[in-house]
């Protein structure tokens, strides 16, 4: 890809960008949140349309105009959202827009049988005859990665491919990566995770707001090296967690069970205790109960048994208004559904807790010159990058909406906090203070008690956020508690074995 | 008097109107079928059934060519199809709300047709039924189930390859997929907008042959609003199918054998207010839907406009 250029309203996302990958390379595009990464790469599969550049392919130029032409030379693209359709089988998702071998009739038993010897050459293994929603997460992703093969591409991009992986399975995924290299395919390798980039790759190119930076060759990088030319100053990996010794417990659960929203268990028994002045880590893949344990804390699901405490008293069943008034915050998972309102402004978005109580309310009415004193103390405070504070939320970057959400959550000196994948989808500076801010909030001394600062469960799939910020950590796994360790014991491989439902030392 | 019901002739009056009134149900249930299944709710089906009623029988009335009157339905249904996915798919539209424009469009332009050009209630010879030779002789049930019209054979035949279509060929994957997960056959190259285009305009068309069958086979009269909800129903009856078309089989002959049913309560004189017996298929319709829709789960991105993102 030679001088490729995309302009996107008042953004220019990729900026002469040059690019190149081998046969038979793993070759990682390296970049923070909205360096242009997804962008050059949805130039080339035919997604966007580039303003000026070419694509070479094989020397050739070509032009790619649609996800079809890209597929027809060869390209593949494994998006970070799965494209798989859940009520169909493996073998229907494969066959897709194919054109069959009998017609307008589908020969699914021939499709069925080439994803097999795929399955074999590649190390892919899956029942074509499964249906989709029945896969876990690292099988959905091979039907991905299958039907990008089966349409004969010879480069693949994957885009974030780990981030819902755990530990073992994302060995198991570089394992396939390899043996695709060995088979002669190219793969371009989308992250932000350093380490995951130094072992995979055979070369690393930088990008950062939308230029590159610069490209290395294996072997003469080192993870700091990379971390500077992605945020362009030193990063430091070690995050400053001052020695507290914890104090009383604040939040306890005791043996509690939750429905999904499916109507199956989704937390069976689960029973944690997290004291003042201590962040839990609560690990685990995606999908094990963390949302409902999340929504239980915070009274926004109905507990099936088992008792919530917040302080020694019984919260279960209390409405999130009480929850509130005893000292909650909750910074939740989904933050542009649940943790604001997207078409409010940022002024309106600060306020939305205790819009209703003075000094923001009086007699019913809104006072707004209170709002907007307020507003604009928090948007100094937590650094709120924002035009005005009239903004509407939807226009803020996800780092400064999840600001926005701190700043309102925060400012109350709350008692207990629950973060629900706080830095998910934030760059490395955004990650950087939001991480500071939750350790301030831990070693915090409240004016009416000195020594103790809040009480927050940190809910992450990010383990190394996990490692570094928590004091002791729990594994959950279909809803249910492995085993809580001293954050000093834990290692990746341990946690990753307890995130897979190994409870056995190997 | 109730026991005059369950005489074996009342009874196998009763199938056998049952399975004749089936037949609109089926049409417009199976084509209404295609259009949920690919991500659109039609909710104009009864506008698009009484256009096609006119059309057909104003045709027949004119020509006295029966499969002309069926080709003016086609046409008809498939042209308010067309518009109905022109202003969902391409205008992205609330379908709802367009569905009952099209509703209010058909039923009103059907009658504003019935005044300027007919003025009176009129009659046709339509299909007649059609004897099959030697299944016809059948004792009993020969006559009930072969000795139907053209219409009603072509309705039931209609189920099984509905079915096949949507199950074992590539045009059903595609239409499955674009309503679950219409961006992810967008990355393969499938056009959701041409998917559903095909099924919306084939619904219309299926809507008109309702309409023809009800105008030109069952009662071989046009009247105004002559359909009296059976489109909303069959928009019911694929939720009570469970978006699919055995479902909307078995539907369809459930409340025709209740309306064929309330026909014959009507006939005999049963010392039921006949108000209540012409409520029965309604009545029937909300219980039903409250019982199915807890059990199946719709096409995800039924009524959701597609729109490729960036």
């Amino acid at each position: 890809m030679c001088g490729i250029i995309k302009r996107f309203p008042g953004v220019l996302a990729n900026d002469c960008v040059d690019f190149a990958v081998h046969q038979g390379e793993v070759h990682a595009l390296l970049g923070e949140n909205g360096a242009g990464k997804s962008t050059l790469m949805k130039v080339l599969y035919g997604l966007y349309r580039p303003d000026d550049g070419e694509i070479l392919l094989n020397g050739e130029p070509v032009q790619i105009t649609s996800p079809t032409d890209a597929i027809r030379f060869g390209i593949g693209m494994i998006h970070q959202h799965f494209m798989l359709v859940p009520s169909l089988t493996v073998a229907e998702n494969v066959a897709l827009g194919l054109p069959s071998s009998r017609g307008v009739i589908t020969d699914l038993d021939r499709v069925s049988k080439r994803i097999t010897e795929l399955g074999k050459t590649y190390g892919l293994q899956v029942d074509p005859r499964a249906r989709v929603w029945q896969l876990s997460v690292g099988q959905q992703q091979r039907v991905e990665i299958i039907k990008a093969l089966y349409r004969g591409a010879e480069l693949l991009i994957l885009d974030e491919p780990t981030a819902v992986l755990t530990p073992q399975e994302v060995a198991e995924f570089f394992q396939i990566l390899r043996q695709m290299v060995k088979e002669g395919h190219s793969v371009i390798f989308i992250s932000h995770k350093l380490q995951e980039v130094l072992d995979i790759s055979d070369r690393v190119t930088v990008l950062r707001d939308g230029a590159v930076v610069g490209s290395r060759l294996k072997g003469t990088m080192t993870k700091a090296e990379l971390a500077r030319m992605m945020v362009g100053r030193d990063v430091g990996f070690q995050r400053n967690r001052a020695p507290v010794t914890p104090g009383e417990v604040r939040l306890s659960l005791h043996d509690v069970w939750a429905r999904s929203d499916r109507g199956t268990d989704a937390l069976q028994g689960v029973s944690l205790e997290v004291r003042a002045g201590e962040i839990l880590g609560l690990a685990g893949v995606s999908g094990n109960g963390q949302r409902e344990l999340a929504q239980v804390i915070n009274g926004l699901r109905p507990v099936a048994r088992g008792h919530v405490q917040l302080e020694g008293k019984d919260t279960t069943g209390v409405s999130p208004v009480e929850l509130i008034a005893q000292g909650l915050a909750y910074i939740p998972e989904e933050r542009m559904r649940d943790g604001m309102i997207r078409d409010f402004s940022v002024a309106e978005n600060l306020i939305l807790r205790e819009h209703a109580t003075a000094p923001f309310a009086r007699r019913g009415f809104l006072d707004f010159k209170a709002i907007a004193r307020v507003a604009a103390g928090h948007i100094v405070d937590f650094n709120v990058k924002t035009p005005s504070q009239e903004t509407l939320a939807k226009n803020l970057s996800g780092g400064n909406i999840q600001k926005v959400i701190l700043a309102r959550e925060l400012s109350r000196e709350p008692r207990v906090i629950v973060a629900a994948q706080p830095t998910r989808g934030l760059d490395i500076g955004a990650t950087i203070y939001v991480h500071e801010r939750l350790l301030d909030e831990r070693s915090r001394s409240l004016r009416e008690e000195k020594r103790h600062g809040a009480a927050i469960l940190l809910i992450s799939e990010d383990l190394d956020e996990i490692l570094a910020l928590s004091d002791r950590i729990a594994v959950i796994y279909e809803g249910r508690i492995m085993d809580i360790v001293p954050s000093e014991e834990a290692t990746p491989e341990r946690l990753g074995l307890l995130m897979a439902g190994v409870t056995k030392e190997v | 008097m109730i026991e005059s019901l369950f005489t074996a002739q009342v009874l196998l009056g009763i199938l056998t109107s049952g399975i004749r009134l089936a037949t609109p149900y089926l049409y417009a249930g199976i084509g209404e079928t295609f259009g949920q299944r690919s991500g659109v709710l039609n909710l104009g089906v009864e506008g698009q059934m009484l256009l096609g009623a006119f059309a057909a029988f104003y045709a027949v009335r004119q020509t006295g060519n029966l499969w002309l009157g069926l080709l003016a339905a086609i046409l008809v249904g498939g042209l308010m199809g067309l518009a109905m996915a022109f202003v969902s798919v391409t205008l992205r539209a609330k379908q709802g709300i367009s569905g009952i424009g099209f509703f209010l469009f058909g039923l009103g332009m059907s009658d504003l047709l019935f005044q300027t050009l007919l003025g009176t209630v009129q009659t046709v010879s339509g299909f007649r039924p059609l004897a099959i030779p030697l299944l016809s002789r059948i004792p009993v049930l020969g006559p009930v189930f072969f000795n139907q019209s053209f219409l009603v054979y072509a309705a039931y035949l209609l189920v099984p390859i509905a079915n096949y279509v949507m199950n074992h060929t590539t045009l059903g994957l595609k239409i499955r997929a674009v309503g679950e997960n219409p961006e992810a056959a967008d990355s393969l190259g499938v056009s959701v907008s041409r998917v559903r285009y095909f099924t919306v305009t084939l619904g219309g068309v299926f809507s008109g042959l309702a309409g023809a069958s009800l105008s030109i086979a069952l009662l071989n009269v046009f009247q105004q609003g002559m359909t009296s909800g059976l489109g909303f129903i069959a928009v019911a009856l694929v939720y009570f199918g469970g978006w699919r078309v055995w479902g909307v089989l078995a539907g369809s002959l459930l409340f025709s054998m209740v309306n064929a049913l309330q026909l014959w309560v009507q006939v005999l004189g049963l010392p039921i207010p006949s108000e209540f017996a012409v409520m029965m298929p309604y009545v029937l319709t909300i219980v039903a839907l409250v019982v199915a829709v807890q059990r199946v789960r719709p096409p995800t991105a039924l009524t959701k406009p597609f729109v490729r993102e960036g």
